[in-house]
């Protein structure tokens, strides 16, 4: 019965969010918008990201699906969830048998069905495109769980204790600072890259980077990420207010 | 004696070191109304948080036909329906969608169809609730609170922002509800929607019970402030209204006399006497219970708002 109620909720939450038309356009639109337009044109190269004769695919590609799980487990998901908490949602619902445990696993699971509905795409994009690989499965999947822990605790951290506007404000922000120059979408050089691949953004970025593509584990990006999942878990854990 | 649905003892809560819940004791009884009344920050919806499980009580003990609503929150939160006084629904949602979510969470819910059909529902049904008038969200967060098949129902403040036909039905609904053997609490700025609906009301005030009883009860307890309301055929006069103040406290208003501090049956007779030595005719006489809201402002000094 406990499991039924859960999956009632991730089935009432990805509805939601597929029926919003602003988090269709953070969540989908964007992402494969980002992959069509750096697979397309020279800008990589141009930025001496690539060289002339290597597929931009590969810098794509991850970056597409890094910035997909960022759409959907952090901004996406903090900003319905700040929401929720101002219009007394979660209040409601903690008083119901679902209760907050079970809101937050459903939670979860709406982000996991988004992602795989955005990696699907993505994927399927890409192929479209000529992608063919290499992809290390397990560096995927580390990638995934590690960087949707990490972001999404994050993300309910600032909803559950910042007002919601605020929370709109800032995580959009965030957003734009992960895929700009967050080490989200392609690896920055020198100092600043070293600076990012200690944070959220940086760290998924390398994970993923190295496991489509490189076809390889960065252990050290994935340490990076588990620190942050643990932190984060623990800090909304404390902090997080239903009201 | 119905039992007891809801049992509250020695209730305390502080917001760092604010005390806002101060010791409070209730029961809430199957198939009655127990309304609960105070001003904002009097420690109501606290309470209600408390009692519903969503809050841990620094001290006290809260039952829900026996059961502890945070240890036992599985047991009690299908027991128990909530109507938040900020509605509590998603946004994005259209009203039988959010219900068809909400019945998905219970074991027993009602058919959907026996809440939307009396409350209107599908009048508003093809819009989500971000587009719905308060009094529309209103409705859906009272069918919310009942579709699970609540035995114990909390609602904060049900009728606020409704117009006179949608709080007649929401009326109807709660007195349906204790005739059915629910037990209602209800959580009201207004005094006239508790008179009518309650019976048994406590009179919270800064965390505190400060009084406690049925509407009639409370009225007729003070009874020093019961009046006795006189219309004259014409405005009294300074002598006349002087001679009453001999007898009894009163004041004159045009052709109305009002005297004070509840009059005795002589008081009363010398009064008439002296209006018709004046000359005077009563055309109208009516001895006045204390309002809730009077006995409200006589117990904490302020007006409910």
């Amino acid at each position: 019965m406990r499991m039924r109620r859960i999956a009632s909720q991730t089935k009432f939450e990805t509805v939601s969010v597929l029926r919003n038309g602003e988090q269709l356009l953070l969540s989908l639109v964007f992402p494969l918008g980002l992959l069509v337009f750096l697979a397309k044109t020279p800008l990589l190269a141009g930025l001496d990201i690539i060289d002339s004769t290597t597929d931009p695919l590969i810098i794509a590609v991850p970056g597409a699906l890094s910035l997909s799980l960022a759409s959907s487990a952090f901004t996406g998901q903090a900003i319905a969830t700040a929401f929720d908490r101002r219009y007394g949602v979660l209040r409601q619902l903690a008083t119901t048998p679902l209760g907050t445990n079970g809101l937050i696993l459903g939670k979860l699971g709406a982000v996991i069905m988004v992602v795989l509905i955005q990696f699907a795409l993505v994927f399927a994009v890409a192929f479209g495109l000529g992608f063919r690989g290499p992809i290390d499965v397990l560096g995927l999947v580390l990638a995934t769980v590690l960087g949707t822990a990490s972001l999404l605790s994050l993300g309910l951290l600032m909803a559950g204790t910042v007002r919601a506007e605020a929370t709109l404000a800032a995580t959009n922000l965030i957003w734009v600072l992960m895929a700009g120059v967050g080490g989200l979408v392609v690896a920055h050089p020198g100092e600043w890259g070293t600076v990012v691949g200690y944070l959220p953004s940086g760290a998924l970025g390398d994970v993923m980077r190295a496991a489509i593509g490189d076809g390889g584990i960065d252990i050290k990006a994935v340490i990076v990420l588990l620190v942050w999942g643990l932190v984060g878990t623990l800090a909304a854990r404390r902090w997080f207010r239903f009201e | 004696m119905s039992s007891s649905a809801l049992t509250i003892r020695g209730l305390q809560y502080s917001y760092g070191a604010h005390r806002v819940v101060d010791g409070i004791d209730l029961t809430a009884r199957s198939g009655s109304v127990l309304g609960v009344l105070g001003p904002n920050g009097a420690g109501k919806s606290t309470t209600i948080s408390l009692a519903v499980g969503t809050r841990r009580p620094d001290a006290g003990t809260v039952e829900i036909f026996g059961h502890d609503p945070v240890r036992e929150h599985a047991t009690t939160s299908q027991l128990a329906g909530v109507m938040l006084q900020d509605g509590g629904l998603p946004m994005s949602a259209k009203p039988l969608q959010v219900l068809r979510h909400l019945s998905s969470l219970y074991e027993d819910p009602l058919p959907i169809a026996e809440l939307a059909e009396p409350l209107g529902l599908h009048e508003f049904s093809g819009r989500t609730m971000r587009r719905l008038s308060g009094g529309q969200k209103q409705r859906v967060a009272l069918a919310a609170a009942l579709i699970g098949r609540p035995r114990l129902v909390f609602l904060d403040e049900p009728s606020a922002g409704l117009d006179p036909q949608a709080r007649e039905v929401v009326h109807t609904f709660v007195r349906d509800l204790a005739d059915r053997g629910v037990a209602v609490v209800l959580t009201t700025h207004d005094l006239a929607e508790a008179e009518e609906l309650s019976d048994e009301v406590v009179v919270i005030d800064r965390g505190r019970i400060i009084a406690q009883g049925a509407p009639e009860e409370l009225r007729n307890a003070s009874a020093d402030s019961r009046t006795l309301d006189i219309r004259l055929d014409r405005p009294a006069p300074p002598e006349l209204v002087s001679r009453i103040n001999d007898i009894a406290p009163a004041s004159a208003r045009g052709s109305a006399v009002v005297v004070e501090e509840a009059p005795n049956t002589a008081q009363i007779a010398a009064v008439c006497a002296a209006i018709a030595e004046a000359g005077l005719q009563i055309t109208d006489m009516d001895m006045h219970a204390q309002s809730l809201a009077g006995v409200f402002f006589e117990l904490t000094g302020r007006p409910l708002r």
